[in-house]
């Protein structure tokens, strides 16, 4: 812990709804004993649930890692799921292309990637079909 | 430094150093030391769930004396709405309000009233708009605090208006100063509390400078004092100004119920309470306008305080706001706005600075990982993850873990061995 960073990592169970959000809620413990102020938690708190989220429903899980500074919160989230084929077109609100029994269970809205960047300060995603998606989120201190 | 008060409490002699309490905690304020259960003030948030799980009543909420009523010369009883559910062959509200002027008391002013003034005003700032999406009640206080302490980022959802007791205090004080002519310092405002929350809330209420209450008397502690009078009481005398709005803020989805608004969550019972916070924080809520949060089972009938069962109570008052048929009177454009704002409780963080607050957690993490994860509360603290907290913040040891201190005591006797051998 030299370079003054708290590291966080967690392995994202696929298409177990019932423990999604659990990542996210671990992340906000986390954050709230660090004393991040009450906006940035909730701010990384909306994107990680939905990036945990986005994994159960598309990709069949996969993971996120969390890196904490003084100044920063970075947010790397990696699947091998089926990938996105159009960013544009994910990024628009109300876009989704959850299955019919996804949206039953209230998900798949077509807010995740944009609520994702709405509440963020930087977002890169970087995905190719057939391979995976891989997001990088920052939420300044 | 404010003067930290709960009612809340703990009797040392009944404790019997069990684990029960620690375990149920959901702001993790208690812990056994010495044989004995210690809350952490600073954490408390007056739930109430150590009193209802302590299997030897150690733990107990402080109200006054009825004694207490000599020191005025004019004693208003502020009756909770959830007293109302307490009495078994009883369905007349006049009865139970006349009674209560059987015990000392010279007037009685229902809190059910002051709650539908608040209910009328909470309409006026839904329709304003001007709060964040979804607005979470203030009623219950344990509900506000533990916002304060476990969801910080929600305090700007919290409707910012007093609670019905201390509404209901403040105006029967001056109803009482004007037509009777007597000065505050005669008057005594007592409210007849279901819960140990509101007990601490009328010493130190939320979003108010000032509170108007001079005491609180327990439902339980009420209910036996009026007991021998029920009978007495031909409820001819009307005293009741509540109706079915205000008589329903006793029972979950009551306040809700009242704002006339369909888009509502009504959640009650302190962990069910965690869990829609949490839905709340993760932006999982956005297409509800209003939740109405109450920490114990049922709504304010399931608080510790009280006598009956919540069920029972529960049916009983539906029953009795039924009857109410005529509309209450409520004065127009009453003031129930807060003078003082919420802060956070920053009691959780592990230091103010974030560095050495990083540092403290990968230590935390680092101790964790030698715990058994039995979660066992045999150490006095709730889980591993609590003692390990602990330890870092300087308040156990890791020895205090009964299975850590086994491997020591093994390793020491293997030594001590090996040197005799030697």
């Amino acid at each position: 812990m030299a370079d003054n960073s708290y590291k966080l990592h967690f392995d994202i169970d696929g298409e177990d709804f019932s423990v999604a959000g659990e990542a996210s809620s671990n992340i906000k413990k986390v954050l709230n004993k660090l004393g991040i102020p009450p906006a940035i938690v909730r701010k990384v708190a909306v994107a990680t649930y939905e990036g945990e989220i986005n994994m159960v429903i598309h990709a069949d899980g996969g993971t996120i890692d969390v890196e904490i500074t003084p100044e920063c919160i970075k947010i790397l989230l990696k699947d091998k799921g089926p990938g996105i084929k159009s960013i544009d077109l994910a990024m628009q609100e109300g876009y989704s292309t959850a299955t019919a029994k996804v949206r039953e269970l209230g998900f798949g809205a077509g807010m995740g990637l944009p609520n994702m960047q709405k509440y963020t300060d930087y977002m890169k995603v970087t995905s190719e079909v057939g391979v995976g998606t891989t997001i990088e989120m920052h939420v300044n201190i | 430094m404010s003067e930290i008060f709960h009612s809340v409490t703990l009797d040392k002699d009944k404790c019997k150093g069990c684990t029960n309490c620690i375990k149920r905690c959901p702001t993790q304020a208690i812990r056994v030391r010495n044989g004995k259960a210690k809350i952490i003030k600073e954490r408390c948030i007056d739930c109430g769930e150590c009193i209802r799980v302590c299997p030897y009543h150690a733990k107990k909420a402080v109200t006054d004396e009825f004694s207490i009523l000599k020191n005025y010369k004019y004693n208003i009883a502020l009756p909770a709405p959830s007293f109302y559910g307490q009495f078994a062959k009883n369905d007349d509200i006049n009865v139970l309000l006349g009674a209560l002027k059987k015990i000392g008391f010279d007037d009685v002013f229902e809190v059910a009233y002051a709650a539908q003034i608040v209910t009328q005003e909470t309409r006026k700032i839904l329709a304003e708009g001007k709060i964040q999406k979804p607005v979470i009640n203030s009623a219950c206080p344990t509900v506000v605090k533990l916002i304060c302490a476990r969801f910080p980022s929600l305090i700007d959802h919290i409707l910012p208006v007093i609670s019905p007791m201390n509404l209901a205090a403040r105006l029967s004080r001056s109803i009482v100063k004007e037509k009777l002519g007597f000065t505050d310092e005669e008057i005594g405002v007592f409210f007849i509390t279901p819960c140990a929350a509101k007990a601490t809330c009328a010493k130190i209420p939320i979003g108010a400078a000032k509170t108007y209450i001079n005491g609180t008397f327990s439902v339980k502690d009420t209910y036996r004092k009026v007991l021998p009078y029920m009978n007495e009481v031909d409820g001819t005398e009307n005293l009741a100004r509540a109706d079915f709005d205000g008589v329903c803020w006793a029972v979950s989805g009551g306040e809700a119920k009242g704002l006339a608004i369909e888009n509502y969550i009504a959640v009650d019972g302190i962990h069910n309470v965690e869990e829609v916070m949490e839905a709340i924080e993760d932006d999982k809520l956005n297409d509800i306008d209003f939740v109405e949060a109450l920490a114990c089972v049922g709504g304010c009938v399931g608080g510790p305080l009280n006598v009956e069962n919540n069920f029972v109570a529960k049916s009983r008052i539906k029953k009795m706001a039924d009857k109410t048929t005529k509309k209450a009177e409520l004065p127009v454009d009453v003031d129930v706005a807060w003078d003082t704002p919420l802060r956070p409780n920053t009691v959780m963080s592990l230091d103010e600075d974030i560095v050495v607050a990083m540092q403290k957690m990968e230590m935390m993490n680092e101790i964790y990982e030698r715990l058994p994860h039995l979660d066992c509360g045999s150490c006095g603290s709730p889980s591993c993850k609590t003692l390990s907290e602990d330890i870092v913040r300087g308040f156990a040891k890791e020895t205090n873990c009964i299975f850590k201190l086994r491997e020591k005591i093994a390793d020491l006797t293997r030594e001590m061995l090996d040197i005799e051998r030697q």
